[in-house]
């Protein structure tokens, strides 16, 4: 088979689906020599009805929030055994399982230093579920569990930033890939799970049906979102940012980036959504600043 | 049939409970142990984490993981690559546990894990009664309850040979109580190695991850075929009937020492009033028979050893010649105001022609103590039911009215 | 066929649902614009896009579900998604 995704054909994502690419490119990352583990999600549910799987690799589901604790397990199950070897064990899913109901068992595989690498896949909301917010969800995104609404803008928080808790677990490598630039995330991917101990990559993953945006445009609102500094891409090493991919001088403005989506479509009807897209653009700004971009 | 037990006394040792079942995990060759300390079953895992220390569990590892969830799902993880898997827990670890137990058991993963019994929060308590695995008793696990230290050493080695069966891939809990049999010294002879090597074959499930060989562990499965994936699950619990006993046989052979498979019965053969327990009571109750028996009342025991499966026909079988039938229960359902054993009793004679009064006493719960007195007045209650049949068929026993 | 325990699958065997059947565009390539840089490869969600043995590619319409993606990100603007008469 003339084929250089580990991930077949034949899943039910959507089309132009996210979770398939940040797949399809984390498998390219690690190789055939691996173990995956992925808690319950859009990507789990699209791959696996019985009896079809999408996985050419070995692949594990068991339940939402213990993917980090079941990837320990293999591992160290690995290594008893004798084979652990260059077998690598990837933990993937979704914003959701990863940094809500998944939080304690990632923290407790990461404290351990278990030799495995867990990817992310952040696009921003549960997904699978119907668009609920999740710790992930960006400030002022519409979902269905924080719609923009009379009286509101949608979800009030920021992005819980994941890559700094999982650092400060003291990973030796921690690093924010984007499915725009896939050949950047495969070597990304490929570098984490080849140093030994617990890596992290968190991906991020625009979602045609939950953002709202034409299933062709997956890549392009990808690539804006870097533009803006929204998604800064950088790795950091033992707690460290070693590199960073800057933007260019010219900056997109984050409106650029807000008025592709659905999810954002009340800040520019709305009284005082003026405000709110210059309080994003001042994430933006921080992020430029602090990274560099 | 009663067996000779034949302790050879010449090896015994006296141990704390906690440490025999732990020195048999260590026999068992273990290959992945997950610990999350919660009273009393924290020396098991203490002892374990010690041998781990002092080298003497090859090709094992012991994952300390931050909570019971994540302590079942480890296993999880390395049951699945075909690692031998156990670990330990009790009363609320195991509550938090409960999804994992469904997902295992699903999974038809072979793991095996000591509960030593605890009654349930709220209110909280670390003292004794059966209610945390009584709980879970409809989440596919094989579940055995031990009378002594002695038992529920050995029935680790046991857990794992039925669950690693290949016509049967479940999982198991070796229940033994709080407190009562994990902290208390007692003489025991601990499992011999040699003859385990012998006894238990390494673990060698048919499918694993391997990437070799990759394989989709835990799919879904949607209306069309969820229900025959329960049914198999169902099947391998009728097969544990048999294998739980054969087991039982095979170890009696090769070591020397007998508990019972499903059940084991004592004087019961010509009993007008048979007493129905699970667990350390049973020792209790053996000595009040004892003692009635010189006074010719016509007394006796059905150690109820497997809980799950529920060996049905076994207990038919026991109490179907008896007057009255007594059980007893360290849990209680609530909303029937029973316990599980009974409640199970009384259905699985439903429907047949056995017309035997039941009653059920709810005891011992949050570790209340059951003096021989207990029994005594249980008995003399049976014995006016059959006289003048049932006039309370479910009760809490020693009830201080006083506080209510 | 019968199940197997614990609902185990065999490696791959989703090939057998053919999402071709999703589409309402289906993507075409004007190959004298296209520079063989393979994006449209390695970007594809259904691994959709086949290798050819000039070094140019083909879609397999078995798989394809009209996403769009590839024609979006082409460099060359060489793929033109069509709407699909059946």
């Amino acid at each position: 088979m003339n084929q250089i995704s580990l991930l077949a054909p034949g899943h039910s994502g959507c089309a132009g689906c996210c979770d398939a690419m940040a797949a399809k490119f984390t498998l390219m990352g690690a190789g055939d020599n691996c173990i995956v583990v992925s808690p319950t999600g859009c990507l789990e549910v699209m791959t696996t009805p019985y009896p079809e799987t999408s996985w050419d690799v070995p692949w594990i589901h068991s339940l939402f929030e213990n993917a980090g604790a079941v990837a320990s397990g293999i591992e160290a199950g690995l290594k008893a055994l004798g084979k652990k070897e260059k077998t690598k064990v990837i933990a993937m899913g979704g914003d959701g399982a990863t940094l809500d109901i998944g939080l304690q068992a990632i923290s407790g595989a990461f404290e351990r230093g278990h030799d495995f690498t867990y990817v992310c896949i952040d696009n921003e909301a549960y997904m699978n579920t119907g668009v609920q917010r999740s710790g992930a969800t960006p400030y002022n995104a519409s979902t269905t569990t924080s719609p923009a609404g009379k009286v509101s803008f949608g979800n009030p928080r920021p992005k819980k930033n994941m890559p700094a808790i999982i650092a400060a677990h003291g990973s030796p490598y921690v690093a924010t890939t984007s499915l725009a630039y896939p050949k950047d995330m495969i070597a990304k991917v490929k570098k984490a799970t080849e140093i030994e101990g617990p890596t992290y990559i968190h991906c991020h993953a625009p979602c045609t049906t939950g953002w709202g945006f034409d299933t062709s445009k997956t890549v392009e609102v990808a690539k804006m979102a870097v533009k803006t500094g929204l998604w800064p891409l950088y790795e950091m090493e033992n707690g460290v940012v070693t590199k960073v991919r800057k933007i260019g001088k010219v900056k997109a403005p984050v409106e650029d980036y807000l008025k592709m989506q659905r999810r954002f479509k009340h800040l520019f009807t709305m009284e005082g959504g003026e405000e709110e897209i210059a309080k994003i653009q001042d994430i933006a700004n921080m992020n430029i600043e602090e990274y560099g971009l | 049939m009663p067996r000779e037990m034949t302790m050879d006394k010449s090896k015994m040792v006296v141990v704390e409970g906690s440490y025999a079942v732990a020195h048999s995990v260590k026999v068992c060759r273990p290959n992945v142990i997950s610990a999350y300390p919660i009273t009393p079953q924290t020396h098991i895992v203490e002892d374990l984490s010690q041998f781990m220390a002092d080298g003497e569990i090859p090709n094992c590892e012991y994952i300390n993981v931050e909570s019971e969830f994540s302590a079942l799902s480890a296993l999880v993880g390395s049951s699945a690559v075909g690692a031998r898997s156990y670990s330990a827990t009790t009363s609320q670890g195991l509550e938090l546990m409960h999804e994992v137990l469904f997902n295992v058991s699903g999974m038809r993963l072979p793991i095996v894990m000591t509960v030593a019994n605890r009654a349930v929060s709220a209110p909280i308590s670390i003292w004794n009664d059966q209610q945390d695995s009584i709980a879970q008793r409809d989440t596919g696990w094989i579940q055995l309850y031990a009378e002594n230290i002695q038992e529920a050493s050995d029935m680790t080695a046991q857990l794992f040979k039925i669950s690693e069966d290949k016509d049967i891939m479940m999982p198991s809990m070796a229940c033994m109580d709080g407190f009562i049999l994990s902290h208390v010294y007692e003489p025991v002879v601990l499992l011999e190695q040699d003859i385990t090597d012998e006894f238990l074959p390494p673990f060698n499930p048919e499918r694993t991850l391997d990437p070799s060989n990759p394989l989709t562990f835990g799919a879904f499965a949607d209306p069309n075929y969820y229900t025959e994936f329960r049914y198999l699950q169902e099947q391998a619990m009728q097969t544990a009937l048999k294998k739980i006993e054969t087991v039982a046989d095979e170890f009696s052979d090769m070591y020397g020492r007998y508990f019972g498979g499903l059940i084991d019965e004592y004087q019961t053969e010509d009993a007008d009033i048979i007493i129905m327990a699970m667990g350390s009571i049973v020792g209790t109750i053996k000595d009040v028979i004892d003692r009635l028996r010189e006074n010719n009342v016509k007394v006796g025991l059905l150690k109820v050893r497997a809980f799950r499966p529920f060996p049905a026909e076994a207990i038919k079988n026991v109490i179907k010649d008896a007057k009255v039938v007594v059980v007893l229960d360290k849990n209680i359902s609530l909303g029937m105001n029973a316990g599980a054993l009974f409640i199970e009793t009384k259905s699985v004679l439903y429907n047949t022609d056995i017309d035997v009064p039941v009653t059920g006493y709810m005891i011992g719960h949050g570790g209340r103590d059951i003096p021989t007195s207990t029994i005594d007045k249980i008995i003399d209650d049976a014995k006016e039911i059959m006289k003048s049949g049932i006039k309370t068929e479910s009760q809490f026993t020693d009830l201080k009215e006083e506080l209510v | 066929m019968k199940i197997v325990p614990g609902a185990v699958c065999e490696a791959g065997t989703s090939r057998a649902n053919k999402t071709g059947g999703w589409r309402t565009f289906k993507p075409v390539y004007d190959y004298d614009k296209c520079i063989k840089c393979k994006l449209c490869e390695l970007l594809c969600p259904d691994s959709a896009v086949k290798p050819r043995e000039d070094g140019y590619f083909e879609f397999d319409y078995d798989f394809c579900k009209g996403c769009g993606i590839c024609a979006n990100e082409c460099p060359k603007t060489a793929i033109t998604m069509e709407l699909e008469e059946k």
